[in-house]
């Protein structure tokens, strides 16, 4: 296995809980790589057996080559930005972001060149003889970084880097990291439960979900070509049916029959066969909305639905249909209503299209 | 609300507490200072007038090697007792909410049995026909003219027992507060477990720390039943010398210059303390 950073069948317990589940994966050098999963998964178990922390119950954790799965945390070529930052109170800036060179007793103007290198990258140069107290938020946040990379691990940690910052700041913060990471290169490896962030920091996300792996892959991927229900839903809102397979096409088409709606034309992952029960997934915003019916032709799912529930968020709308027993969910801007130029009401009939390739056939829960 | 009215309500909460100061803590110590000046009368009271005859008395060289001897035994039992507390009050704050109920009641138990018995159970374990020298014999830890009471070794052993608790509950109060995810942070770049303790733990409980010596240290300069109990007759510390004056010589006014200077003693220090504290804080908040 070649990588520079390797999760090999690494499992861990606690107790009769399966916290992690030989879950094996392996990053590249200077990546920007993303556990995601919701609180539980698995994911901030496996970030602790990362940095030391936690000891796995099997499988190795290799680091550029070396297996570092025995050696304490402050032996390993690995350091961590901690959630709630963990900076030590009584020391300032300058002085938190030297401990790590203090710690392998580098020579004292190493040391200085070091920091005062550091507090450049995060800006944070005249804030140097404050304590963490005396900082805001996002400053503490910087220190944290810089003090995790000044010991220029070959990789870094990062525990829900942005949970404790509100809104406004999280969304500068995420410019900011991307920033970072492009400067000095070193693999970071996220752990998140927000799918906005981690899509939008990463290179891959392994999305995990009960000690397991479900998908790892890049965001366009998870998000496009989601395998497992799981994946779909958790990232970002997809509208579900459970069908049987009616026909199989050339190129991995296969045609659907979804009862109360009709029998959709959806792209599969090409390991469905003939009869079939599966489940496929559309996202809200891949469905159009018309008032009349679209001209029909091979390659066009249209579904007869009455509009149930409005809600209009400014940069897009989304409308709640009712087909038969379904609730399908509809996302659209507002100028891309076709057919019409009164907009729909309650109670109006729609009716729903999607592109073949934008229906999918994912993997029912537990089936991966 | 303003600050000068929230400054003044403050300044209402506190009077209890200062009144309470003042009437039991200041004028008291007031007293004893003044008491120094007076003449001794012959029934053991104290006498009118003013005299600096008892300054003369008590500037005495005799007195040297005991104040030198409070001094050291002060100070080793101070330096004992955070040391051993400091690895104790570490663990109780990270073990289980139940078992840190039990280990608190085992630092408080001592305190329902009195002081005095305590220093006889002492005593007797210590005799030379008790248990623990028959057993130190039968295993020939001990030759067998030692003795375990009546030396300096014995006041400073049981003055550690005695001041154990009041090291634990300041440094445990801190302790208890402190978060453990910052020994983690220092793992993590590349502190040894005992470093991290050194550098981290011990700089985050620091205010219990102080606390905790300048308890210790307060409550052992004053100690004269230890002594006189364990001790020999030359173990004596200054609290003990100022038993004698009050109920032997029943000279209070002397007895008031020993307790004044001792007074002067400890406040002297704490009041180097509580200034040095305000000024880390004022530089902190810069």
């Amino acid at each position: 296995m070649d990588g520079f950073l390797v999760i090999d069948h690494v499992s861990k317990s606690f107790g009769s809980l399966r916290a992690v589940d030989e879950v094996s994966l392996t990053v590249a050098q200077g990546e920007a790589f993303s556990l995601l999963g919701p609180s539980g998964c698995g994911k901030t178990t496996l970030l602790r057996m990362i940095a030391g922390f936690e000891r796995p119950d099997g499988g190795r954790i290799i680091v550029g080559g070396r297996d570092i799965t025995a050696l304490p945390p402050e032996q390993r070529p690995v350091n961590t930005v901690f959630q709630n930052y963990a900076l030590f109170p009584h020391l300032n800036v300058w002085e938190n972001i030297a401990f790590g060179l203090r710690m392998s007793r580098r020579p004292r103007e190493e040391i200085r060149s070091g920091v005062d290198r550091m507090l450049e990258l995060v800006r944070l140069s005249e804030h140097a003889r404050k304590r963490p107290a005396q900082l805001s938020g996002g400053q503490r946040q910087r220190v944290a970084i810089a003090r995790a990379l000044v010991n220029r691990p070959q990789v870094l940690l990062l525990d829900e880097p942005l949970a404790a910052l509100d809104l406004k700041l999280r969304q500068h913060m995420l410019m900011e990291l991307n920033a970072i990471h492009e400067q000095v290169g070193t693999t970071f490896i996220y752990v998140t439960h927000d799918q906005g962030e981690a899509m939008s920091l990463s290179d891959r996300i392994a999305v995990m979900n009960n000690g397991k792996v479900e998908q790892v892959d890049s965001p366009v991927n998870l998000y496009e070509k989601p395998r497992s229900s799981f994946v779909a839903s958790f990232i970002g809102d997809a509208n579900f049916f459970t069908g049987t397979v009616v026909e199989m096409q050339h190129e991995g088409y296969v045609r659907v029959s979804v009862e109360g709606l009709g029998s959709p034309l959806v792209l599969s992952n090409g390991t469905v066969s003939a009869n079939q029960t599966l489940r496929l997934m559309v996202r809200p915003e891949k469905i159009s909305l018309m008032l009349k019916r679209p001209p029909s032709g091979e390659r066009v799912n249209a579904f007869r639905g009455i509009v149930e529930d409005i809600a209009y968020f400014g940069s897009h709308t989304r409308y709640r249909i009712v087909a038969g027993e379904h609730s399908i969910l509809a996302q659209l801007q507002r100028s891309r209503f076709s057919g019409g130029d009164i907009d729909p009401v309650r109670g109006t009939e729609v009716w729903m299209t999607f592109h073949p390739d934008e229906g999918r056939v994912v993997m029912l829960e537990g089936e991966a | 609300m303003n600050a000068e009215s929230g400054r003044s309500k403050q300044w209402l909460l506190t009077l209890p507490s200062l009144a309470w100061l003042g009437v039991f803590f200041v004028i008291p110590c007031i007293l004893v200072i003044v008491t120094a000046f007076r003449p001794a009368d012959l029934q053991g009271g104290v006498g009118s007038g003013w005299t600096l005859e008892t300054i003369h008395a008590v500037n005495n060289p005799a007195y040297l090697p005991i104040i030198w001897r409070t001094l050291w035994l002060s100070s080793i039992t101070t330096i004992v007792c955070v040391a051993l507390a400091l690895p104790m009050t570490f663990q109780m704050a990270r073990v289980g909410p139940r078992m840190r109920q039990v280990l608190l009641l085992f630092v408080v138990i001592p305190f329902l049995s009195n002081f005095l018995i305590r220093i006889f159970a002492w005593k007797s374990l210590l005799h030379p026909e008790g248990p623990l020298t028959r057993l130190l014999h039968w295993l020939h830890l001990i030759p067998e003219d030692a003795l375990l009471l009546n030396n300096v070794g014995t006041v400073l052993l049981v003055l550690i027992y005695t001041q154990l608790p009041f090291a634990i509950l300041p440094l445990y109060a801190a302790a208890e507060k402190f978060d453990f995810g910052l020994l983690d942070a220092a793992r993590d770049l590349g502190a040894g477990p005992w470093r991290s303790f050194a550098k981290v733990f011990v700089p985050g409980v620091r205010r219990g720390l102080i606390s905790a010596a300048l308890m210790v240290f307060v409550c052992s300069l004053g100690q004269y039943m230890i002594p006189q109990m364990v001790g020999g007759a030359s173990d004596e510390m200054l609290g003990s010398k100022i038993a004698q004056r009050v109920f032997a010589d029943r000279n209070l006014p002397h007895a008031s210059a020993l307790a004044a200077g001792l007074m002067l003693a400890v406040l002297v220090p704490m009041l180097i303390v509580a200034v040095w504290h305000r000024f880390s804080r004022k530089e902190g908040a810069a």
